[in-house]
């Protein structure tokens, strides 16, 4: 096979080599080879990082897909052990039945458990839950010239915490265990009102947050003035009554890459629009499967391709709370005068729950999350304003999703950065960390 | 529930077929080659709901060795509901080509090794009078190409014996199928430049081998698109197909 593999945003483009093998005990002869013809490596997971943190320097990576086996389940204390190739959709499909679900669950069901852990992926529940990697009870690490290494808050502690949010450059993750939250039902009931602004926004999501699981609205980023900031809120929580069934959607698909972005200015604008004003003016309670809830764009396969051959970028920063209204409504105001927006921008309220990890990218404050195509005014105007903004505000943004942050405003808001490249497997090299410790 | 007996259980396609009767809570006898790796497919079909998992060392070229594992077979699951033939090799032709062993030694691994273990089930099934039989041929087996003949030729002898099987079991109650597989992206062929979007995943061939076994499928071309391929590909007169390099 001589597939190869990308990041999701497609961008950069830089075509990954995988390097695959079938059992876990082969990954050390494997890796060893790798690293033997291309110095450096990288382990890779099911592609849904969107810059260039999961690209090898080498372009030579290990593909880790193929390792996803159960290796225990304890369904009385619901605790599973799973090979770390195992995506999160595999893990629903068995675990729904007996009454789990996952504790932490980022926007795509289709990231490995590997990529949960290496980028310390958070979701809907960051305000009472806090990041994937508080819910990881060990991980087996495998380093270069080293014997496996148990992971855990007890043993080997620093690496425990470097290997967490630590983008796969303390080596690679074999096997995860991880604690699993008991569910009554697989619906969700939620509550969705849309909002006129910010400052409502800000209001809502003081008062229901803390009474609800899952909360996260959507902006309709291309609104000016007044309307800056307006958008659909939405809280949610797993159903005490109802069954525990796994959602088997059909899916749809974007079965080839269109050679420019099926994404403008025109379309984008119809959709925001009509999308805020499709959404209830009043409070209203809805009740529907968790896969609509959750991952709303998996039933979409290869919605990256809508993008064209370019590709795109995400954009996701988190503002500290003291600044967060102020310089939301700056970024948001930058990015509807630069008349570029994004089909789904996302703005949360990240929480104060603590992760272990070094370089987890939540802080207490509020995140935005916004998809633009690719195109060198990204780079030269329009990322360089909203930089400044997250900068002065004191934010940072998520090198999961990053293909742009300069180095000094990495090194800026990862101080711990250094300790990572401390404890960073040397076999191990990534073209995002090439690009902002050098 | 199922009571399944997988032969050549650690190979990418049997596991892909075992997690999806793991989920339905079945009971298996798995029989591999290597200890470590029956342990950890074991431990993941548990994981996925798997009722009872009983593991069996044995080399399938090795037709001293299955009486016994069919009766240890049995006393594990005191039926068999469906036995999965899945265990084989891909040689390499120009090694065949060469050295006569190698060319023996592959017939053994993908042929006698099979007709010998559906021999002794036959039996075993015929005394049930239920029960599927699922062989993995090959769609290499429809016709002699020069860049694998001696895999084709192996695998042309399991369908045609798979044929002959299934017109007596038939009889009694008992189902044959014969899978033909096209390119599958597992370790098997690993590292061949096959191409691309004719590949299937292991996951999209276990989906049809089971819904085939459910519907009784006589003979299976898995992905369905292989059924076309090799009905063109079986009729090209043989003026021509000598004349092609395929």
């Amino acid at each position: 096979m001589s597939n190869t593999l990308s990041s999701w945003g497609r961008y950069p483009r830089a075509p990954q080599t995988p390097n695959a093998c079938s059992w876990r005990d082969d990954l050390p002869t494997l890796r060893d080879a790798v690293i033997q013809s291309h110095s450096t490596t990288l382990p890779f997971g099911n592609g849904r990082s969107y810059g260039d943190s999961c690209l090898a320097v080498s372009d030579q990576v290990l593909h880790m897909r193929t390792l996803d086996r159960f290796m225990q389940a304890d369904w009385q204390q619901g605790v599973i052990q799973v090979e770390a190739g195992m995506t999160l959709a595999q893990i629903l499909e068995v675990i729904i039945p007996r009454g789990f679900f996952l504790p932490v669950t980022p926007g795509t069901q289709f990231a490995t458990v590997g990529g949960a852990i290496a980028n310390d992926v958070h979701g809907k529940n960051h305000h009472v839950r806090g990041t994937f990697g508080r819910h990881v009870s060990r991980f087996n690490l495998l380093r270069t010239r080293q014997d496996a290494l148990v992971c855990s808050a007890d043993e080997n502690p620093e690496m425990f915490a470097a290997t967490i949010g630590g983008l796969g450059l303390t080596g690679v993750i074999q096997w995860a265990e991880l604690k699993l939250l008991p569910i009554r039902a697989s619906q969700i009931n939620s509550t969705i009102v849309r909002f006129a602004n910010l400052a409502e926004f800000f209001s809502l999501s003081a008062e229901l947050d803390h009474l609800h699981e899952y909360s996260v609205a959507w902006i309709d980023c291309l609104a000016k003035g007044a309307n800056t900031g307006r958008g659909v809120f939405i809280v949610g929580d797993h159903a005490e009554y109802g069954s525990l069934e796994v959602d088997d959607r059909s899916r749809l698909s974007v079965p080839i890459t269109p050679p420019i972005s099926l994404i403008n200015n025109l379309s984008l604008r119809a959709f925001n629009s009509t999308y805020w004003h499709m959404h209830p003016g009043q409070r209203t309670k809805k009740r529907g499967a968790y896969e609509p809830f959750f991952y709303p764009l998996d039933r979409i396969q290869h919605w990256n391709r809508i993008y064209g051959r370019n590709g795109f970028q995400q954009y996701q920063c988190v503002i500290p709370d003291t600044n967060s209204q102020f310089a939301m409504h700056e970024l948001l105001a930058a990015i509807a005068d630069s008349g570029q927006g994004s089909f789904l921008a996302v703005l949360k309220r990240c929480g104060d729950i603590a992760s272990p990890g070094l370089l987890s990218f939540p802080l207490p404050g509020a995140s935005l999350a916004l998809d633009f195509p690719q195109s060198s005014e990204l780079d030269r105007t329009l990322f360089p304003r909203l930089d400044a903004i997250v900068r002065a505000a004191g934010g940072r943004l998520y090198p999961a999703k990053d293909a742009h942050m300069t180095g000094s405003d990495f090194r800026q808001a990862y101080p711990a950065w250094e300790q990572l490249e401390a404890l960073r497997d040397p076999s191990m090299m990534s073209r995002f960390w090439k690009r902002v410790i050098l | 529930m199922k009571r399944v007996l997988i032969i050549g259980a650690t190979s990418a396609i049997a596991t892909a077929c075992a997690r999806l009767w793991a989920v339905q809570g079945s009971e298996f006898f798995l029989v591999a080659r290597n200890a470590e790796k029956l342990q950890q497919t074991a431990a993941d079909l548990q994981g996925r709901g798997a009722k009872n998992v009983t593991l069996h060392e044995m080399d399938a070229t090795d037709s001293q060795a299955h009486p016994a594992m069919l009766s240890s077979c049995m006393a594990a699951l005191g039926q068999i509901d469906i036995a999965l033939i899945a265990h084989g090799t891909l040689p390499d032709q120009k090694a065949c080509e060469q050295d006569v062993n190698i060319a023996l030694q592959e017939l053994a691994n993908n042929s006698t090794s099979v007709i010998a273990l559906l021999t002794i089930l036959a039996n075993q099934f015929e005394i049930q009078r239920c029960g599927t039989l699922a062989v993995i041929s090959s769609v290499a087996g429809d016709r002699g190409r020069p860049s694998n003949y001696l895999y084709g030729t192996a695998k042309a002898a399991v369908s045609t014996f798979c044929e002959g099987l299934r017109a007596r079991m038939f009889k009694v109650g008992v189902h044959v199928m014969t899978i033909k597989p096209g390119f599958v992206d597992t370790p098997m062929t690993k590292g061949l430049p096959l191409p691309g979007p004719l590949v299937a995943k292991p996951d999209q061939v276990a989906q049809r081998i089971v819904a085939g076994i459910e519907r009784k499928a006589n003979i299976l071309y898995t992905p369905g698109f292989w059924a076309l391929i090799m009905l063109i590909i079986r009729s090209i007169p043989n003026p021509i197909f000598k004349r092609l390099n395929l």
